[in-house]
Parts: C-alpha cells; structure tokens; sequence
C-alpha cells in the first residue's frame, strides 16, 4: 500500500494531469480540422503548418516587442488573424481552382504544406526558438511539481472551445455554417453565402490552429517542422471522434489525450501511438464514421 | 595505457600538452594490434608540394541543408567552405584546387543514398564527405560502397567502427559515441555519483548512449537506476521525469531535437531546486544559447564537449586560428549574429576531416578514380594526426583497422552563463579494442 501511495498514485495523477492538457491543446487543433472537414468536406493536411505558422508568429512577435510578455499578448490577438489571411488567400486561389475535389484537395494541401514549412525555414532559419511564458509559476504537489502556465492553456483552450460551440449554435455566421454542412446546395438556394462560408471556415480552421501553436509555443519552441505531430494527432482524433462531428472531436481528444498520457507513463510513449494508431484502424473497419459521425457517402 | 587523469582541472590557457610522444604512447596500442609502418602526419608543416595540374579536387559534400539536421547542416557547410578556402590559399590538394560540390540530403536516409550517387555519377567528385545524422550515414554508406567511392563522415556514430559499414566509410577526425562515454564515464561515476538514470533519444543514437554508459557503469561499479528511451518527436516530457526513481544521483541525459530547452524547463519544473546532479551531451544544445529562457536549470550542471564552446576552455593557438577562420566569436556564436551560436563540438570535424583527405592524397599520389585503392591503404596506414591548425580539437589517434579516430574529450559546467571547462581526458581514456578489422574486406 505503501509503495502504491509513494510510486503508483504520483504517476496516475500525473499521467491524467498531463493528459488533460494535452487534450485541451489537442482538442482545439483538431477541431478546426474537424469543422474544415464537416462544412467543405476536404481533408486538409496543411493543417499542422497554420499551427505552426501560429507559433513562428508568435516568436516574432515576442522578438519585435524586445522579448516583452506583450509580444505573446500580441501574437494572440495576430498571429490568428495573419493565419486567417493565409487560409482565405490558400483557399481563394488554390482550393476553389480545383472545385474541392477531394483527391486534388490533399494533393494541393499536401503543396501548401511544404510551401509553408520551405517558406518557413528560409525567412525563420532551421532552429528552434524559445518564448516565454507571459506568467510563469510553478503548482507544487506533494510529490512534484508541475508548470502553472500549462495549466492556464489548459484552462484558455476550453474557453476558446467554449467561444466556437456558441459561435456555431448562437451566431448567424454559425447558422450558415451548420446549414452549409448540412446540405450546400439546398443552403445556396435558400441564399447561404456558400463560397463566403467555405472561405470563413478555411480562415477560422486555420486560425484555430495558429492560436493553438500561440498557447503552445511556451512550453516547447518555434521551428519549421513542429506542425507534423499535432497533424498526426489531429487526424486520429478527427478519425475516431467522427469526421465533421464537433462533440466527437472533442471526446475522442480526450480520449486520446489522457490514454496517451496514462500508457506513456506506465508503459512506453511509442506504445501509445501505437494503440492509438490501432484504435484508428479498428474505428475504420468497425465505425467507419467515427465514434460520433454522420454517415458520410 | 588506461592512465587516468581524475580531477584534473584544465589549465585553460595552456598551449597543447598533448605532444607528439603522448600520440604516438596511445597510438602504440594500435600498433601492437597490428597496424606497422604506420605514419603519424602534420599536414599544415609540409605544404611544398611539386605542382599539380589545375584540374581541382572535387569533394562532395553531402549537407543537412533541409529536415532536422538543418541547424547542424549550416555549421558544417559554413565550416566546410572556410576550410576549402583556407585549403585554397595555402596551395591547395597536392597543388591542386578544392572544389566543394554541395547537395542537400534533407537529413534523409533514402535522400541521403541518392545524393551519392549523383554527386559520384552526376558530378564526377573524387570523395564524398560530410554527413552527420547516423541513420543518414547508414542509409548512404552502402551506396557509396557499391559505387566504390571513398566515403568520409563526420558523424559520431559508433557505426563506423562497429564494422557495420565498409571500406570505402572512413570517419577520421571525430571521435564515435562509445569512444566518447567511455572516456567521461569515470569522471561522472568518480565526480557526480554512482546511482545514474539515463534519459535518451529513441533510435540507434540513443541506444549506443545506453550501451556503452551501462557498460561502463557495470565496469566501475555504478548503477544504472533507469533507462528512459524518449521518441524523436516528443514535445513534452513531464511524464518522463516521473519515471525517475529518488535514489538517483545523476541524470545522465543526452536529447537532439528542437526539444530540449522544453525538456530542461519541464525537468526544472518537475523539481524544483531539489533535484539530482545533471550530467548532460552538449549534442543537446548545440546551436542553443545556454542564457536562453528556461535553461536557468543547468545553472551548475555538467555537459561533455568534444571541442569548447567559449574560447577560453581551449585556446591553443590552432584552435583560435580555427574559430577565426569559421567565423565564430569567443561566445561560439556567430561573428556577425551573436543570436546564431553555432554547433562547436561537432563542426571541426568537417575541417579536419578535409585535412585528413588533404594528406592522404598527397601521401598516396592519388591522381583520379583509379587510385583509390592507393589512397584508402594509404589512409588506413595512417596512426594519427597532430595537433595544429589542420586538427585544432586535439591530436587524434587513428584506427585503420576500423576506420575511426580517438581523441580527447571535455567536462564543462555551466556557470555563470557560460561553459566552464573542469576536465580534459586523454586520448586513451576513450581507446576501446577495435571489433572489426576492414583492411580485411575487399576493395
């Protein structure tokens, strides 16, 4: 019992901890993935890069501002929309040049991808740059401590999710959304700006992403290569949560998040990816639409 | 042979103590192990050569330009070109000019092999040299075998010398990862603490790590209290930290990725101010700033160098003529960009490794292709190099039997926002017994 106290409960505390804010983070990356998907029915694999671009952003900001914490305060409110700028330009004049189709889309997106990451390492160089936390304190528990500023993403990542559940169930624009997600024609013949939606939902799916790479790039660094991972994960999240389902992100997130954090710590971090891969693969042969999906044809 | 030097504090100023005599006491052991008439070589002394004909020297370098040796990659090509320049303006190759051939490699096994094969066939290059990533190293040196093209690395990994590879790989002027664990490990047991947890990359890099520290922890009657393999891609690491049993004296960790400041600042937040000693590879940290924010954890922690970072650890008049003509300033970052710190302990290998391939087409006469024969038993007769300005880290041993150099290595702490120099080993301190021999493999 004694060992349990002094070596097992630590780790499941810790495990679940720290699975939480991965999930919060996870949570908001992959939903703007998941609401791209839902309303224009592509799958776009640039994904990773507008969180990316989010944190690279955020770098400059704190690099202009003399390495003040107003540099974070405005890489929040910017990088976001400069990122939105980014998606509605990509989407304008390469996604609607080849109709959505599905096929050219992940091509395209895959040409996005390195454009941005080539892009990236020229203007931005191939290391990885620190920023710091705007508030940094460290939570002391019995047994460890743990990062006060993690916990505060934790805790700004459910106040953006928050902030996108009412913009979709209580705006106008959310309202569009929903119906252009629903049927597009039937939403272009009642007089849903479709063309105006899809580009929005670009813009808000990349600005999602690069807001989540601003909360992020305190606790690990800016560099070029760091939107593949978030990627990865965002998909399987996407996969097992049911693609376009919003609630379904979210729980599978989660899901995801904290059985990744208790294996890692039990067992090996490899070992997780690995069950979770696994778990894709069984959704797919089992659930095809995801845990929470529509059917999609 | 195994003399030890426990404790000795490196009188920072001093000017080569590594003579001639201390080579060639290390060298005899090689010696004895079968490689005779061996030569030992100070290339920079004997530059009157009879004149050779104007067609260059064309030396591949296959560069990490793109992928996640970038950083590293613009350190070597920026090292390899002032070494060329500096190469050209003494004379040149056997009175011939050096002419570097870059292609980028996207640090990529499959991309690596390529490069090879069209800096060999596409290009004409009489060697290939340059790279650094040890799953690209394994990846290309096949190629290069097949093609029968001498293939020079500067990569630390212990592949060269394990004999997995073949005899067209030679990795001359940097010392292998085993070489360099065995040669600091009685510091860390003897200094640090004997109850040692190891934290390192999850690939084949990392596994020589955990090889040869737990070897030598088995020899010196330290033990290993955990072994923590972490992915490449890791970008959090808190969950590892709590995997460290509270008997631990040392953390023993090596890391190579964007990664680390996140790994240090999660360690300093798991600990708080009560934490076990550090002992750390500065592979970790190469091309960081140790004032980043978040490393105030390391205040006080100890890092193995193959070369120091701040001018003062080694300013023999070889090295300081080195960091003149690589454009680094006494901080180790770049002269024009003091935000631009440069990956110190792993770039003089690009300029030595040039200087190696200098002497040994001058001492075998290789002419073109044809030689190559020629030029690879030369190569392989050599014992040594010697310290100056061609070898500024340090004079080396070499190894023909299995393609690989020894030389010494560095402790330093951090302190005061600096790199300090505490100890330097030997060449012998990090000697191993050869397991392969390539002269014996076919050509």
């Amino acid at each position: 019992m004694d060992t349990w106290i002094e070596e097992t409960l630590p780790m499941v505390f810790l495990a679940v901890l720290d699975g939480t804010v991965t999930a919060f983070v996870l949570a908001l990356i992959a939903l703007g993935l998941s609401l791209v998907f839902g309303v224009m029915r592509i799958v776009n694999v640039s994904h990773g890069e507008f969180f990316m671009l989010g944190a690279v952003f955020s770098w400059f900001a704190y690099h202009w501002t003399a390495d003040s914490v107003w540099g974070f305060v405005l890489a929040l409110l910017i990088a976001p929309v400069i990122v939105g700028f980014i998606a509605v330009f990509s989407e304008r004049f390469i996604l609607r040049k080849v109709e959505y189709n599905p096929e050219s889309t992940i091509v395209a997106t895959i040409g996005i991808l390195y454009i941005i990451q080539q892009l990236t390492l020229m203007g931005f160089g191939p290391e990885a740059r620190p920023v710091e936390a705007p508030i940094y304190f460290r939570v002391s528990f019995p047994w460890f401590g743990y990062s006060g500023y993690k916990l505060l993403v934790a805790v700004m990542s459910g106040l953006c999710l928050c902030g996108i559940w009412l913009l979709l169930k209580r705006t106008k624009l959310g309202l569009y959304m929903r119906a252009t997600q629903q049927d597009y024609e039937i939403a272009t013949t009642f007089g849903v700006p479709t063309k105006k939606i899809y580009a929005s939902v670009f813009a808000l799916g990349g600005g999602l992403a690069a807001l989540a790479g601003v909360l992020v790039v305190p606790i690990r660094q800016a560099d070029h290569l760091m939107g593949l991972e978030p990627l990865l994960l965002s998909f399987i999240v996407v996969i097992i949560g049911g693609l376009g389902s919003i609630r379904g992100t979210i729980i599978a997130a989660f899901l995801i998040g904290i059985s990744d954090g208790i294996i890692s710590v039990f067992y090996e971090p490899t070992l997780a990816k690995m069950l979770a891969t696994l778990f894709v693969v069984m959704i797919l042969i089992i659930k095809p639409s995801g845990l929470f999906g529509e059917n999609y044809q | 042979m195994m003399s030890k030097k426990k404790d000795e504090n490196v009188d920072q100023q001093s000017e080569l103590n590594l003579t001639r005599r201390s080579v060639l006491g290390a060298s005899a052991a090689i010696a004895g192990a079968g490689i005779i008439g061996s030569q030992l070589i100070d290339p920079v002394a004997k530059t009157a050569y009879a004149a050779g004909s104007d067609e260059p020297i064309r030396i591949g370098f296959q560069a990490h330009r793109t992928g996640i040796g970038a950083l590293y990659g613009r350190w070597y090509e920026r090292t390899t070109n002032a070494a060329a320049k500096y190469i050209n303006s003494i004379g040149g190759i056997a009175g011939r000019p050096i002419e570097i051939i870059t292609e980028d490699d996207g640090t990529d096994p499959k991309r690596g092999a390529d490069v090879v094969e069209k800096l060999a066939t596409k290009h004409n290059v009489d060697f290939v040299y340059g790279t650094l990533f040890s799953h690209v190293v394994m990846g290309s040196a096949p190629r290069a075998g097949e093609l029968k093209i001498p293939y020079f690395v500067v990569s630390e990994g212990y592949h060269v010398a394990s004999g997995a590879l073949n005899r067209y790989v030679f990795q001359p002027c940097i010392t292998d990862v085993r070489s360099q664990i065995t040669a600091v490990s009685n510091w860390i047991f003897g200094n640090l603490g004997k109850n040692v947890a190891l934290i390192y990359p999850d690939y084949a890099f990392g596994y020589d790590h955990r090889d040869y520290a737990s070897a030598a922890a088995a020899k010196s009657g330290a033990k290993i209290t955990a072994k923590i393999a972490i992915p490449p891609t890791a970008s959090s690491f808190t969950r590892y930290f709590v995997k460290i049993p509270k008997n631990t004296d040392v953390i023993y960790h090596v890391m190579v990725g964007p990664g680390v400041l996140t790994f240090v600042r999660e360690m300093g937040e798991h600990y708080g101010t009560r934490h076990p000693k550090l002992f750390g590879f500065i592979d970790s940290l190469e091309g960081v700033n140790i004032n980043s924010p978040g490393l105030e954890f390391l205040d006080g922690s100890h890092f193995w160098e193959a070369m120091p970072r701040y001018a003062d650890g080694y300013a023999t008049s070889g090295s300081n003529f080195y960091r003149d003509k690589v454009g680094v300033d006494n901080t180790g970052a770049s002269k024009s960009d003091s935000k631009d710190v440069s990956a110190y302990s792993h770039m003089f290998g690009c300029w030595e490794t040039l200087f190696a391939i200098k002497e040994a087409v001058e001492q075998s006469g290789y002419k073109s292709k044809k030689d190559y024969k020629t030029l690879i038993e030369t190569f392989e007769g050599f014992a040594g190099f010697n310290e100056g300005i061609a070898h500024p880290q340090g004079s080396k041993v070499f190894s023909g039997k299995t393609h690989q150099c020894y030389g010494q290595q560095f402790v330093s702490q951090v302190k005061n926002g600096k790199f300090n120099v505490v100890h330097r080993t030997s060449i012998a301190d990090g000697m191993y017994e050869p397991e392969t021999d390539y002269t014996k493999k076919s050509l």
